[in-house]
């Protein structure tokens, strides 16, 4: 009996996995051939979709255009939103849960709410050009701040307050305090609240798409205005980015296991 | 020259995020009811709102809207519950590694991957064209899956297994365990998992576009307002999102634990 309900388990859990990740590697293994459709016929392999991604002046621009925007808008949104988490964990309560609420508003709006309301404000109302880039940044920093602030507000709440007023009793000015004592303490909370606001920016379409300069795109935009047209270069291009972004995010979270592990056992010994 | 000191208090710090919140957060939404309520003269006016509620083809969309989401999430939670479920306490020695592979996918691009579903869907369909409901309820399902799995298992993780092992030395059998234990202890993890796919998969209008969907849901109403130019009934179609999100919201509320973290800011 315990035996059979551990194999039905095992066989659920790989189903679901192979259909996760079916599609991703189906179009892997066609990315590193000549066809030109799933299914079409196969001459050979090449590497041809991997080198026109990067010879492509229109699709290089796009992934550079796509990672600068999410690295600025996360710098941006995560100085913001530490220094409001830790101004607001030590606001009265009013004041508090103001911001909380305030705060709470674009994590559970809808995205095109999010997006088409930022641009009827900035664009439509004030006047802000689209081309100046402003409205995009101001959109994304929207997007990824309040995740930012909810990342840092559980370390805050561990914080033990008496090192802050011990550091203001061996001489340390407020301002000093703050940086060397209490900052420090919040790096782990601000380090993957800043990972979560540059993995929400690349995943973006809605806002981008409201708020973005014509002649700029970012990956989202750029797929879905493709696989509208019928450039099979570019789409079969696209399939090599998959690919690619497929095995960084596998990279990463193998590097990110294998460090915590580590610590674990330094941690043990 | 008279030396410069910086003087504040801590709690001054949240100065320019609640600046920032409350030009860039509150002010459009107070926009958008601006805007729901006037005309291109700035006039004050009911027609967008008799617009919307008096046209078949907007409530239409707004059925339709809620059918596709429940379906989905009913789909997903299906799919979800018994996933987290096992993974989280069949015993698996690298049980966190395996849950990687579940999530990951949430970190490739979403356009990326319904490029790679459509490839396959058409495979299998020939032309896909041909079953929008089914394609949708696919495409949402597969994108939307691991922001069910996510709260899900945290809500398992957290579960006693003492409470079980005692309702099972009281004599309850597994059945009853299971319906009287583990479920109810499970609701605040399936409800913040509805309003991760619920909500999403009302308004994300683009997997529909990119399986060459000509079905509209509410997010697809926002977008075609938005290339039309129209911001006024755009305003309206976001202004009742709104309403169906604060509700939404207003509900889940009542379920969900305190320090629990919806599923996007787990990780």
């Amino acid at each position: 009996m315990k035996i059979t309900k551990k194999a039905f388990g095992c066989v659920w859990l790989a189903l679901v996995l192979v259909l996760t990740y079916l599609p991703i590697f189906i179009i892997a293994v066609y990315s590193f051939t000549d066809a030109k459709m799933v299914g079409g016929n196969i001459n050979g392999g090449s590497f041809n979709n991997y080198t026109n991604l990067f010879k492509n002046e229109e699709l290089r621009d796009m992934i550079i255009g796509t990672v600068l925007l999410a690295v600025g808008s996360a710098l941006i949104a995560t100085v913001l939103a530490t220094l409001g988490a830790i101004g607001s964990h030590y606001s009265k309560r009013i004041p508090k849960t103001i911001i909380n609420t305030a705060n709470q508003v674009p994590v559970v709006n809808a995205d095109v709410v999010t997006g088409f309301s930022a641009c009827v404000l900035l664009i439509i109302l004030l006047g802000i050009g689209k081309d100046t880039y402003v409205p995009l940044v101001i959109g994304h920093v929207v997007l990824c701040a309040p995740f930012v602030y909810l990342s840092i507000i559980p370390k805050l709440k561990q914080l033990d307050n008496n090192l802050y007023e011990a550091a203001l009793d061996l001489g340390a000015t407020p301002a000093q305090a703050l940086f060397k004592v209490v900052l420090p303490q919040l790096i782990p909370g601000i380090l993957s609240g800043f990972m979560l606001a540059v993995t929400l920016s690349l995943d973006d379409y809605f806002i981008t798409t409201y708020t973005k300069p014509s002649t700029f795109n970012t990956i989202s935009t750029y797929v879905v205005n493709a696989t509208k047209g019928s450039q099979t270069e570019i789409k079969t291009a696209l399939w090599a980015l998959s690919t690619l972004i497929f095995l960084l995010v596998l990279a990463i979270v193998v590097v990110m296991n294998v460090l915590s592990v580590k610590r674990k056992e330094k941690i043990k010994k | 020259m008279k030396k410069f000191r910086l003087r504040f208090s801590r709690s001054q710090l949240c100065l320019p995020y609640a600046v920032f919140l409350a030009l860039f957060v509150i002010a459009p939404l107070l926009v958008i009811v601006y805007y729901a309520f006037t005309n291109g003269q700035g006039k004050f006016t009911f027609n967008n709102f008799t617009n919307f509620f008096s046209n078949t083809n907007t409530i239409g969309t707004l059925l339709y809207s809620f059918f596709l989401s429940v379906t989905t999430t009913l789909i997903c939670l299906v799919i979800a519950y018994p996933t987290a479920y096992i993974l989280a306490r069949s015993g698996f020695k690298k049980q966190y590694v395996l849950l990687m592979l579940f999530i990951m996918p949430m970190w490739i691009n979403f356009t990326l991957r319904i490029t790679a579903l459509k490839e396959v869907l058409s495979l299998l369909e020939g032309n896909i064209s041909r079953y929008p409901f089914l394609n949708s309820v696919i495409g949402m399902t597969y994108d939307f899956l691991p922001f069910m799995i996510l709260p899900l298992y945290t809500s398992f993780l957290k579960l006693d297994k003492n409470l079980l092992e005692a309702a099972s030395d009281l004599g309850a059998n597994k059945f009853t365990v299971f319906l009287q234990v583990t479920l109810p202890l499970s609701v605040p993890g399936i409800v913040s998992g509805i309003t991760m796919v619920l909500l999403p998969s009302m308004t994300n209008y683009v997997v529909l576009d990119m399986l060459y969907n000509k079905t509209f849901i509410m997010g697809s109403l926002i977008g075609s307002y938005f290339s039309a130019y129209d911001w006024h009934n755009g305003s309206m179609i976001s202004l009742v999102l709104l309403v169906i999100i604060f509700i939404v919201t207003l509900v889940t509320n009542r379920f969900s634990d305190k320090d629990d973290n919806s599923g996007r800011t787990v990780l």
